[in-house]
């Protein structure tokens, strides 16, 4: 397909604009795409989460302490580059960059508290054990006041198995 | 070696049109991310992180119950074909693939197994992506189906968890549930009627966001949507789901109404937009993939309104996937240059809709405009 632009390019950028209710779509070239200013690398249209960390700067949020240097003992990545890629290296990455990250999580998710599934590893303490209980038996509330029956029934069995001390 | 000749109905599941408002929602898909303990993500993450990555996730499968009989294609064993092929079939990302400029990272793979719904992708940006695919509006179901294997995997395999963050993910907007459920619905009805930039507004304001066909950065093509959670974090999962169901059924209204205000303002002109979009389907000698798609547009507007008698949903889906190119490539059993292939396209169109889906236009039905 030739670019709508200039009519030469092979047209590889496809915008879909809505403007007033009314859809328009552009097909342009990578050359004429680059020229208004649109990224043509895939990268996450939807979720400029690279300008949520252009914005936070140092202190862009409030409380957050001040976070220049950080680097991840375990991956070495610092937090310049994540700003930079929007990607974490590794697990302790959330621990090295969790004070800047906590503000962060709270602007794209509007909180930091998982209160989904709790993770049940191969060989669980029993503290984990008690922590997985927990979240089972929330969700297990949950699944008898939406009237889901069959997962409350599946809840209360795992729940009676991990209760059984081993 | 294992490639999609052999087993070529992988991922195809959901063409059968069989679940709840099949005509307007397509596909359903929940999906979960996941990272092992102890090496770095996908984008830093070194050969021997990758490798150990794989090794362990297809030690873990071979003890499991629901994926024993499955197959780990590690993607750089694969032709560019079957690499593609897996691409139209939504089994994989274009970011596990590699692209002209970068082949796949070693250790990529796609595990599939026969007659299930559910796939994992090893090695993308996140170690562990495990995804149900179902036809229809199924998100409880689909949920449940990665759910199970999500508790089985996790069972043999030590996830990166968080106490306070969840499940640990590459892309912080994944972090938490690492939860995405995706709903691809065909909304022509909102958009003839001018309604679709309201809507979809709305799905922002609620939490969720849309894409085109084949998933971030693609484009909106033949009115089919993906609309799908926005946040990860701070909602359980069902309650992350129940919400995507919620609103898909919303839409799912507003559509209908929309289809019966074309259907009482403008009645011969949606009748005539979906017979010339069967007739030039029917007879057409080339087609553009673009170009079949909106037409199937027009058609699937008009089997799901009745106007086109006898044709089936499954015969459209069909047509939708089998179209694509690589799938064009694999039945003529060669490369084609893009204009061979809209010619054999035209000609798959001409031929399914031949003998699955030939209609006879009632005259009776439609007097406006005669003398």
């Amino acid at each position: 397909m030739a670019c709508d632009n200039c009519g030469v390019g092979d047209a590889v950028v496809h915008l879909t604009q809505i403007v007033n209710n009314e859809m328009t779509t552009y097909h342009l070239c990578e050359r004429c795409a680059a020229e208004k200013g649109l990224d043509t690398t895939p990268a996450p249209p939807n979720f400029p989460i690279t300008d949520f960390l252009a914005k936070m700067g140092g202190h862009a949020v409030e409380g957050d302490a001040p976070s220049p240097d950080l680097t991840c003992g375990f991956c070495g990545l610092s937090f310049a580059d994540f700003k930079e890629s929007g990607r974490l290296g590794c697990p302790q990455c959330y621990s090295a960059f969790e004070a800047p990250l906590r503000g962060l999580l709270r602007r794209i998710h509007g909180g930091t508290r998982h209160v989904g599934k709790v993770y049940l590893p191969p060989d669980p303490t029993a503290n984990e054990v008690e922590k997985r209980l927990e979240g089972l038996r929330r969700r297990l509330e949950r699944a008898v006041s939406v009237e889901d029956f069959e997962r409350a029934a599946a809840l209360r069995d795992e729940i009676r198995t991990l209760e059984i001390p081993s | 070696m294992d490639d999609l000749t052999t087993i070529p109905d992988y991922g195809l599941n959901w063409l059968e049109a069989s679940g709840e408002f099949a005509d307007i929602v397509l596909s359903t898909r929940v999906r979960l991310a996941r990272n092992l303990q102890g090496h770095a993500f996908g984008l830093r993450a070194r050969v021997n992180d990758r490798e150990a990555v794989v090794k362990q996730f297809r030690a873990s499968t071979g003890r499991m119950r629901d994926l024993k009989d499955g197959t780990l294609l590690e993607i750089d064993g694969l032709d560019t074909r079957t690499r593609r092929i897996l691409l139209e079939r939504r089994l994989v990302s274009r970011d596990l693939l590699g692209d002209k400029s970068r082949e796949p990272h070693s250790g990529a793979g796609v595990f599939l197994a026969p007659r299930s719904p559910v796939s994992v992708m090893v090695n993308e940006e996140d170690h562990i992506r495990m995804q149900s695919l179902l036809s229809g509006l199924r998100l409880q179901e689909a949920w449940a189906e990665v759910d199970r294997l999500d508790e089985e995997l996790g069972g043999e395999l030590a996830f990166a968890y968080h106490p306070e963050f969840g499940f640990l993910t590459s892309c912080p907007t994944n972090v938490g549930t690492g939860l995405r459920a995706s709903v691809f619905m065909h909304l022509p009805g909102l958009v003839l009627t001018k309604e679709i930039g309201k809507v979809l507004q709305g799905l922002g304001q609620m939490g969720l966001t849309f894409r085109g066909l084949y998933g971030e950065g693609s484009e909106v093509v033949g009115n089919f949507f993906q609309v799908s959670n926005q946040t990860t974090l701070g909602k359980s999962e069902e309650d992350l789901v129940d919400h995507l169901d919620d609103v898909v059924r919303q839409v799912i209204q507003y559509e209908s109404q929309a289809r019966q205000v074309l259907l009482r303002d403008a009645r011969s002109v949606t009748e005539d937009k979906i017979w010339r979009a069967y007739g030039l389907l029917r007879y057409a000698r080339t087609l553009s993939f673009e170009e079949l798609m909106n037409l199937l547009s027009g058609v699937r507007l008009g089997a799901s309104l009745k106007l086109l008698p006898g044709l089936r949903v499954y015969t459209l889906n069909k047509m939708m996937i089998f179209t694509q190119p690589a799938h064009l490539e694999q039945a003529a059993g060669r490369d084609l240059s893009p204009s061979e292939g809209d010619a054999h396209r035209a000609t798959f169109v001409r031929r399914i809709l031949a003998s699955e889906g030939d209609v006879v236009s009632d005259d009776r039905s439609s007097g406006e405009g005669e003398s």
